[in-house]
């Protein structure tokens, strides 16, 4: 898709709704630097949101929407959760089908995608809870890695199951009490991250939400390395400031308390050869290019 | 608009993309002596799929390892083993939101692990072909033909047709496509046949010719936007209706279901079209009629033989279509029966109760034989029932005591 694709006849401009008309006028699909600064200057692809107030979640589609490099070719699939309470707000083509199927969905996506557009870049992005990704999907999950589909793996860990009420999952840590575990979680939370490794993964990232421009990198890396070499995969903390008895405000602090060196969400990167690769050969030519930029400035301005 | 036709054009295998009527009525037939499985794979040979995605379980693995020859082949682009049949289902899912032609296979717990994915499949209307070769459900395992999966499958909002013949699966594999990919009907279609009696066996089929090939499908005259990025990403909702508890949220609920079903009706037009009519009917004016879906006609047809020698004249119903469901054709075909009976391959007698539902005097049908767990069904046995509801002595039953 291309900007030209969602212009309004100039007839009917005047009665879409305005939101629709931002899209056109501000939106940055094709945008090639587009990225988490152009929050509050531009139009976001997210309308609104219907989670609770100052849920970290919020914060996360904000920053992701704003870093997808690719949005006017993305299509995002997402799975039950509170996740799913937002992408009827997104501008992006999204599919939600059911509960932790969301990879199996991708995997299908993906390749019908590839199959009708060759030759044309089509991103697939999977954006779900930990109890779809790591519970009831685990399955799937993984054997998307172990078949390299090229797809990104996003899975907002909010280490319980947020949208029934707060229950135990996989990746709430051990010990926690919660509804379902009445005496404490009795077993460590799931090393998700090690374990996409293993399962093939090229790159995975483990961190938290409470920088942007930190989502807006890992953002890009994962959704390029999964368009040209193979699967990817990153756990985001968003906490769920409301079965952990936070406020509204407190979110922001929740993730820097967690994202300390020796914190369950200390920044942790795994990344193979050929994506290496791929991100230098990628920073090299976004270095050429701002210093073509430079230099024709400089040019200009003599 | 400018549009361009496809029609006499050719595909990469070098097969012309044909006017599907003019292929399936008027084309010279190649009578072939295949089995069943083979029978899927020639259908599929010429029915322009995109995405094929596998799993392996009796009796249907056979077919689905020749579809993956089709791909080596290149008649098909994507063809993988998923991971499970829950999965399949999902995978096949995601292909047809991005725009794929989707075709699939499965049987017995395969259709059973996969449920989750069929109402989800009717209410995102997604055109997907699924063949669903009937097998045991029950436990102890069985991998033995038995049919009571199709009575899960006829509340989930798919198109549900239930072939006789490996001629019938033949046929209808290629008019599926073109009865489900309609924009006003653009719904999954369940394809059943009885495990290992039409899989299995071999059968003479008059088959299309090979260099002749179904239009692809255009996912651009679905009737929901594809998920590929082509079209506006519009907000569809200004609030997620889901999870509301409120009158809007239900209303919508309930009107996308009920369009879901008024779709299934919709089908009915292109269906009669396609499969003239969604009943056959032979001798309807006789007292005594066998009515029954897959082999169990063939069967009674036997029977209808055996008790011709007899001097006894039994009429035939073939029902083609479980969903739509033939009621009126049914009602219609039935007015002069004083006696129903309904052959079933299953224990619990779907079938017979959806007759039941549909006539009047339903004390008329006769809920049997039914045979299950894998059992054949010698026509004597449906001899043997029209005989005791005729107050005859017979034989095949006097084992049974009194
Ligand atoms: C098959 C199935 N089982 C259970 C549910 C109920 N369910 C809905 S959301 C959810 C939990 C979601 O947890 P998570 O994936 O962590 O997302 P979160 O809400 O925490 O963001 C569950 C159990 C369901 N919708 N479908
Ligand atoms: S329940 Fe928790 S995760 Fe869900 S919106 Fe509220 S704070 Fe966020
Ligand atoms: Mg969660």
């Amino acid at each position: 898709m291309s900007k030209e694709r969602i212009k309004i006849a100039p007839e009917f401009f005047e009665i879409m709704p305005p939101e629709y008309q931002d899209l056109v006028n501000r939106a940055t699909y094709g945008k090639e630097d587009r990225g988490w600064k152009d929050i509050g200057t531009a139009k976001e692809l997210i309308e609104e949101h219907s989670l609770c107030a100052g849920c970290p979640e919020s914060m996360a589609f904000r920053y992701i929407l704003a870093s997808l490099p690719n949005p006017e070719d993305t299509v995002m699939v997402g799975s039950t959760g509170c996740t799913s309470l937002v992408f009827p707000h997104v501008a992006v083509h999204n599919i939600h089908s059911l509960f932790g199927n969301q990879n199996a969905i991708a995997s299908g996506l993906k390749r019908a995608l590839t199959v009708r557009f060759p030759g044309r870049i089509k991103d697939v992005v999977v954006l779900a809870g930990d109890g779809a990704t790591v519970d009831i999907g685990l399955d799937m999950t993984l054997q998307a890695w172990f078949r390299q589909e090229k797809f990104t793996t996003i899975c907002f860990d909010n280490e319980l199951y947020a949208n029934t009420g707060g229950q135990e999952s996989g990746l709430m840590q051990k010990g926690f009490v919660a509804k379902m575990a009445p005496v404490g979680k009795m077993f460590e939370k799931v090393r998700l991250p090690e374990i996409a490794r293993e399962s093939g993964c090229h790159y995975v990232v483990n961190c938290t939400v409470s920088k942007p421009s930190l989502v807006e990198k890992v953002i890009r890396n994962a959704v390029h390395v999964a368009r040209e070499i193979g699967p990817t995969y990153l756990q985001l903390y968003t906490p769920c400031i409301l079965e952990i008895g936070k406020n509204s405000m407190e979110g922001l602090q929740e993730m820097r308390d967690s994202e300390k060196p020796t914190e369950r969400f200390a920044y942790k990167e795994y990344i193979s050869e050929p994506a290496k690769q791929l991100l230098a050969e990628i920073a090299a030519k976004e270095k050429e290019k701002k210093a073509a930029a430079k230099e024709q400035l400089a040019a200009q301005q003599a | 608009m400018e549009t361009t036709s496809l029609i006499g054009t050719k595909n990469k295998k070098g097969q012309v993309i044909t006017d599907v009527r003019h292929m399936m009525f008027e084309a010279p037939r190649t009578p072939s002596f295949y089995t069943g499985s083979e029978v899927i794979k020639e259908a599929i040979r010429r029915a322009n799929v995109d995405v094929m995605i596998a799993y392996p379980i009796t009796p249907q693995s056979e077919a689905a390892a020749l579809i993956g020859e089709l791909f080596a082949e290149g008649y098909i682009k994507e063809y993988f083993r998923g991971e499970s049949e829950f999965a399949v289902m999902s995978q096949c899912a995601g292909a047809a939101f991005g725009g794929a032609r989707v075709f699939t296979t499965t049987a017995g717990p395969g259709t059973m692990r996969a449920m989750e994915n069929f109402p989800m499949w009717a209410g995102a209307r997604l055109p997907i072909q699924m063949i669903v070769t009937c097998r045991g459900i029950n436990s102890p395992l069985s991998i033995q033909p038995d049919t009571l999966e199709i009575s899960y499958l006829i509340q989930t909002g798919m198109l549900v047709w239930h072939a006789e013949t490996a001629q019938d699966f033949y046929d209808w594999i290629l008019k599926g496509y073109m009865v489900s990919e309609e924009p006003d009907v653009h719904l999954p279609l369940a394809l059943c046949c009885d495990g290992f009696f039409v899989t299995h066996t071999k059968d003479v089929v008059n088959l299309t010719p090979a260099d002749m090939c179904l239009p692809p499908y255009d996912p651009y005259r679905s009737p929901v936007p594809c998920m590929d990025m082509e079209c506006p990403p519009v907000r569809m909702m200004r609030d997620p209706f889901v999870m509301k508890s409120n009158y809007i949220s239900y209303a919508t609920h309930a009107s996308w279901q009920q369009e879901v079903w008024a779709a299934v009706e919709r089908s009915r037009k292109h269906t009669i079209a396609w499969l003239d009519g969604l009943i056959e009917t032979e001798n309807t004016d006789a007292d005594i009629l066998i009515v029954s879906s897959g082999t169990a006609v063939s069967q009674g047809r036997e029977a209808i033989r055996l008790l011709a020698d007899e001097g006894i004249r039994v009429g035939l119903v073939k029902i083609k279509t479980i969903r739509p469901w033939p009621w009126q054709e049914i009602r219609e075909a039935t007015k002069n029966a004083k006696h129903i009976i309904v052959p079933e391959f299953n224990v619990a007698g779907w079938l017979a109760r959806e007759i039941k539902a549909s006539i009047p005097d339903s004390d008329r049908v006769v809920a049997a034989p039914h045979v299950c767990g894998g059992m054949t069904m010698p026509p004597e046995i449906i001899v043997s029932e029209i005989k005791n509801v005729l107050g005859m002595r017979d034989h095949a039953l006097a084992g049974r005591g009194s």
